[in-house]
């Protein structure tokens, strides 16, 4: 009879002495909404599941010297309802916001999304583009990392035996810096992203872009930082000439496959249309501030 | 295989099982508790049929262990009622004709309650995008969403008096 | 008593809270997996990987060595069924096919083919046993499509099917079970006067039921082989029926308990599981329980075919159609059994034709074996030719309305598949939507409208109903049909009506096999017709009896006694001056006057009136993704009488957002190996709640005078419009016809952009 040990350990330490010690598959559990799917279904069978929600430093979130510290497991309802996070980040908030339905929201959470390391990841594109780290508890202590080098492949990441995720670091936004993330879905709501895109901008006060970042999601094994369409935004305004750069780049860069969800041809299209879309958001917002 | 001793509040009642660790809240309410009003659709959190409210949020029991219930505050579709006396969501989806075959219908009944509860004045599009992770296949949602706005409507009512 | 005039009634028409209300409201309603008996098994089913393979052997010692497993069953325990003995009573299913869909016999016909099943004492265990079940396999090649599988080379799955309706029949084994043909007139000469002529090619996809509630069941079997099943499904004595022949039982051994059930919509009208529990249970002594999982669902039970469907019309220039040709591809699954009959017989069902001609063509391939949908087959064969009915109009510069219109079939139209309407509402339903602010209310950019119409014959078949008077001078009504929709209450107010009583002290009772007599499934728009007639019938029996207590009690002849408003009156001044005796008091001394005062029918319903209706749906399409928003909708339909309104615009709601899901995004996703890859409800997606406006309905009410109240059937007309409706309305907003399903953004997209660059270069 395969065995399953759970465990809900209350400190970090403590959970990672689990992850490191276990002689077969430990999996770290958050909201479950990935996991428990996985599990039900038998595509994962792992022999040590450790939830990390009985630890207080993983859940709320607090702002500290120039930077929003996130609990890698707190669910998306609680970055919903955090006013300050929402209106510095709205594009992040957004991204973990259009994850599944009510009920997955008051679950799933950021390390649980990024950690999954599916390429159509919601919250993922807005993190990356906001240049947020995250903090790896591990047998050798702590450390960070930028978002973006967590997710090595679909399903993989670069985590080490006996490491986990236990916070995200998201720096405050410049003054006229702002974000937006759009993904398209054939529903309205319940579906896998087919394609994600997230747009950064840094306005002057004429309304120029001095910086960008623009990360697809959906369209490649990780997450793409696509630097021809940041470059195509840098020292532009948001005109015809700059959207259609933009998107010819974003459908450039793109690497996607053909499955159940869309065609090649399909998502590199609309990854230039959703570019274009985000980038507009992205402006009028950064504008406003 | 050793089973998890857990305590838990269901329906404002104190309640210990013993449970596997591989099964959800959702196999412990039914298959331990015979708490069947909670019902399985699909057991991948897509249909909403299972939904409970676990600490004031609504949740899909189906993707959480019954491990994890420990110590925590579980509403199920069998705690919405007081007795005989029905919830106003479920008084209108019984006016309102807003279930068919009834079996998503206390999936639907929880996560509108719990809507209510944090939104009580929520336009049709809230409601619709709230209520999107509960999957009805016999009423195309009109008549769901209509009792949920009129449950709305009469609550808002006698709060006010 | 006449019940057809709207004005008499006092309870039919009104909207009371259905009597199962609270229950399910509550959660207290008992479904199919809400069941537990004593010492209850766990059962789960073994399913091969292989879309195509022959089963070489199984060896199922490992799994009946685990602790915990009391019984393990193949093919090796279930009877065959001859070929003679294949059908029973008039159910449509093979039973000996459907034996070998529940358990493979030889060959595993498609993935998710149910192999071998074990019962354990816990899931886990069970799940455990079912990995040490060893089967070899010898993998053959597999055909999922409808055309490449009617090919000569197919890979063929049936060595005895040779394709029947064709003259000479065949020598060799096909895929194609059967051939069939509607005609009437000449449809080359109805062609050769045609002004303008359109021929398009339509295809569909499989789509599911996609009911929330999985299928399950109880069975416990005894050591005398008295059995128990309890279930969910559409008909407890269809249950019975099949799963007696399935094993091999005496129907009278058996005892099917009807489970509150979760949404059927026709899947349901066969079993699956419980031959397989039963098997389980006489081997291990216990009751065991079997509940697929949603996996399950969708990888070994029927959907609906996939189809091609070419339709040919021909009119002259004032829009006058002269001939209309279909020709049918229905996908039947494993087995033979596509809707395809139907498909031909409702296709062109709603227009006066004077030359018609459908052909259909049932064709095997590695799928599950197709079950009921809605309207079995009339969705498919309809989106084909209301789609291209909008082309004609396109082509002629007509209305698309007007069209309809000019060509409706009406009193005293003979369709081609052989009956002569009479007391149909199409034209009606026409007139309706003419009459609607929706049709001529403004649209914006990017938007657009579609008209469209749909047909469905309706079953009448058998019932029983059973009407006691209590002591108390309440009212039980015991009827035989599974309560999908709401029908239970439909019962207790048709019954309350004729008595004239309160519809609060009449009860309902849907009745196990042993409670009430044989009853015909709930599904084909039935129940309320031919339930209701049942009941209604058997509610007069007990009121002419009632009649006779009182001319008992007050000494006259029972043709002097009148009845009214749950009361007896003496006829007539001449009959005497009785005061008059109500319900309660006649209950009362019922044992005095002659014993209980009850009623039983059974009948064989005739005249059940067709359904057609017409929609028009709006849609907003975003041009630079291919995404459709449903803006607003319209049902419109001859709804015969609405015994309970409210639960007749319900099956018209519903009805529409399966047709819009089945237009827009659901489909049968397979790889390369013939493996299901959408097998859940992330990628096989139905509509959500978001993604649906208000579906306003409109019921047109022309009573069939062939049932007491001028009830006709209503469940299945409403899914047979949508498609066409949004493909018409897609076509209006952009131009772009797509013949398809599902209209995906994807596909939408594709065709936009093959058309834009044109455009430009227009410009």
């Amino acid at each position: 009879m395969p065995t399953l040990n759970f465990t809900a350990p209350t400190t970090v330490d403590e959970a990672v002495k689990i992850l490191a010690g276990s002689s077969g598959m430990a999996k770290v559990l958050a909201g479950g909404t990935d996991l428990l799917v996985q599990l039900r279904s038998g595509r994962t069978r792992p022999d040590v599941i450790v939830d990390t929600k009985r630890i207080p430093e993983m859940i709320g979130i607090r702002e500290e010297a120039g930077r929003f510290v996130i609990g890698a497991s707190t669910p998306g309802t609680m970055l919903f309802e955090n006013k300050a996070l929402t209106q510095a980040w709205p594009g992040i908030v957004e991204g973990m916001d259009l994850i599944g339905s009510e009920q997955i929201q008051g679950r799933a959470s950021l390390a649980g999304n990024l950690c999954n390391a599916s390429p159509a990841a919601d919250s993922v594109p807005a993190l990356i583009a906001a240049r947020a780290t995250c903090v790896i508890a591990g047998p050798g202590g702590r450390r960070e990392a930028p978002v973006e080098a967590i997710v090595t492949g679909p399903g993989r990441t670069s985590l080490a035996k006996g490491e986990f995720l236990v916070a995200f670091h998201v720096p405050k936004p410049k003054p006229h810096q702002a974000d937006a993330y759009l993904r398209f879905i054939p529903r309205t709501e319940m579906d896998i992203a087919v394609v994600g895109c997230a747009v950064n901008v840094t306005l002057d006060t004429s309304g120029q872009c001095t910086d960008a970042r623009v990360v697809l999601g959906a369209v490649a094994p990780t997450q793409i930082i696509c630097e021809a369409s940041a470059k195509a935004l840098i020292g532009h305004r948001l005109d015809e000439a700059t959207l259609a750069a933009l998107d010819a780049a974003a459908g450039k860069a793109c690497n996607p496959i053909s499955d159940k969800r869309g065609t090649i041809e399909y998502r590199i299209k609309v990854a230039g249309v959703l570019a274009r879309r985000a980038a507009a958001i992205a402006f009028e917002r950064a504008g406003a501030r | 295989m050793a089973k998890h001793h857990v305590s838990t509040i269901i329906n404002g009642e104190p309640v210990e099982f013993l449970c596997e660790p591989q099964q959800t809240l959702l196999d412990v309410l039914r298959d331990e508790l015979n708490l069947t009003g909670s019902k399985e659709g699909c057991s991948s959190g897509d249909c909403g049929a299972c939904t409970v409210i676990v600490d004031g949020k609504i949740a899909c029991s189906c993707l959480m262990l019954g491990a994890e219930a420990e110590g925590r505050k579980i509403q199920t579709v069998e705690g919405i009622a007081q007795g005989d006396h029905l919830h106003p969501v479920q008084q209108k989806f019984l006016e309102h004709a807003a279930l068919q075959c009834g079996f998503c219908t206390p999936g639907f009944i929880v996560a509108a309650k719990a809507l209510l509860d944090e939104n009580p004045d929520p336009t049709e599009e809230e409601t619709r995008y709230w209520l999107a992770g509960n999957l009805c296949r016999c009423t195309g949602y009109d008549k769901i969403i209509r009792a949920v706005l009129d449950a709305a409507s009469v609550m808002r009512q006698e709060a006010g008096r | 008593m006449s019940f057809l005039d709207k004005a008499d009634l006092k309870v039919v028409g009104t909207r009371p809270i259905r009597p199962d209300g609270v229950d399910k409201v509550t959660g207290r309603a008992n479904f199919g997996a809400d069941m537990t008996m004593p010492g209850m098994l766990w059962g789960k089913i073994k399913r091969s990987p292989h879309a195509h393979a022959r089963i070489v052997s199984i060896n199922t010692d490992r799994a009946m060595a685990l602790a915990g497993v009391k019984a393990v069953t193949t093919r090796a325990d279930f009877p065959d069924i001859a070929p003679s003995r294949a059908f029973i009573g008039a159910a449509p299913a093979n039973l000996r096919d459907l034996s070998r869909n529940c358990m493979a016999k030889g060959k595993a016909l498609y993935e998710g083919h149910a192999v071998a099943a074990v019962a354990a004492v816990s899931p886990a265990i069970a799940e455990q046993a079912l990995e040490l079940i060893e089967v070899e396999y010898e993998v053959l090649p597999h055909v999922m499509d409808v055309e490449a599988a009617m090919a000569p080379d197919a890979p063929v799955l049936l060595d005895d099917i040779f394709t029947s309706g064709v003259e000479p029949k065949p020598t060799k084994a096909s895929n194609v079970a059967k051939m069939v043909r509607f005609a009437k007139g000449d449809v080359e000469a109805g062609f050769a006067e045609a002004d303008v002529v359109v021929e398009r090619r339509y295809t569909t996809q499989p789509v599911h039921q996609a009911y929330i509630e999985p299928h399950a069941c109880v069975v416990s079997v005894g050591p005398d082989g008295q059995c128990t099943i309890w279930s969910s499904s559409q008909g407890q004595f269809m249950v019975r029926g099949y799963t007696a022949r399935i094993v091999g039982a005496d129907i009278a051994d058996i005892r099917a308990i009807p489970a509150e059930i979760g949404g059927g919509f026709g899947g349901k009208t066969i079993v699956y599981l419980e031959p397989i529990a039963y098997m389980l249970s006489k081997k291990s002594g216990r009751a065991v329980k079997i509940v697929m999982s949603r996996e399950e669902v969708f990888r070994a039970t029927g959907p609906t075919s996939g189809a091609v469907v070419e339709v040919k019309l021909g009119a002259k220039k004032d829009g006058r159609l002269t001939a209309a040709k279909a020709v049918l591809k229905y996908q039947s699954g494993a087995f033979p059994g596509s809707p395809v009959n139907q498909g031909c017989m409702c296709a062109f069902a709603s227009y006066d034709l004077p030359n018609v001609e459908t052909v259909g063509y049932d064709v095997l391939s590695n799928r599950p074996k197709v079950a009921a949908y809605r309207a079995p087959g009339s969705p498919i064969s309809a989106f084909g030719v209301e789609s291209c009915l909008n082309e004609l109009a396109g082509e002629l510069g007509i209305d698309p309305l007007a069209l309809r219109e000019m060509n409706g079939a009406k009193d005293g139209t003979k369709a081609a598949h052989g009956p002569t309407w009479v007391n149909i509402g199409y034209l009606k339903t026409l007139e309706a939507a003419r009459g609607t602010e929706h049709l001529n209310a403004k649209l914006g950019p990017n938007q657009g409208r579609g008209v469209a119409c749909g047909f469905w014959h309706n079953a009448g078949g058998e019932s029983s109903a059973a009407v006691h008077v209590n002591e108390d001078g309440t009212v039980t009504v015991t009827e035989g049909h599974p309560d999908i929709g709401g029908s239970r209450a439909s019962m207790a107010m048709m019954v309350a009506e004729v008595l004239g009583v309160p519809f609060a002290s009449v009860r309902p009772v849907v009745g196990d096999t042993t409670a009430i007599g044989f009853s015909a499934s709930t599904g084909g728009s039935r129940v309320t017709f031919a339930g209701g007639m049942a009941v209604t019938q058997a509610t007069q029996k007990v009121v002419e009896e009632l009649k006779k207590r009182a001319a008992v009690t007050w000494d006259i002849s029972p043709e002097a006694v009148e009845w009214k408003d749950g009361k007896a009156f003496p006829a007539g001044p001449n009959a005497g001056g009785f005061e008059p005796l109500p319900l309660e008091e006649l209950a009362a001394k019922s044992a005095r006057t002659g014993g209980p005062i009850s009623a039983e029918v059974q009948i064989n319903a005739q005249g059940q009136g067709p359904g057609f209706a017409t929609h028009i749906c709006d849609v907003e399409v975003d041009r630079e993704t291919g995404h459709v928003k449903i803006l607003r909708y319209t049902a419109i339909q001859d709804v015969g009488r609405a015994i309970h309104p409210s639960y007749v615009e319900g099956q018209m709601q519903g009805g529409v957002a399966q047709g819009v899901g089945w237009a827009l995004n659901e489909e049968y996703i397979y790889d390369k190996d013939g493996k299901l890859e959408n097998a859940g409800f992330l990628d096989y997606r139905v509509p959500v709640a978001s993604d649906m406006p208000m579906i306003e309905t409109i019921m047109v009410e022309v009573p069939n005078p062939r049932h007491p109240f001028g009830a006709r059937g209503v469940g299945e007309v409403p899914i047979v419009p949508p498609m066409a409706a949004v493909a018409n309305a897609i076509a209006d907003a952009t131009g772009i016809r797509l013949r398809d399903l599902p209209m995906s953004p994807p596909r939408l997209l594709a065709a936009l952009d093959r058309v834009a660059p044109m455009r430009q270069a227009a410009e």
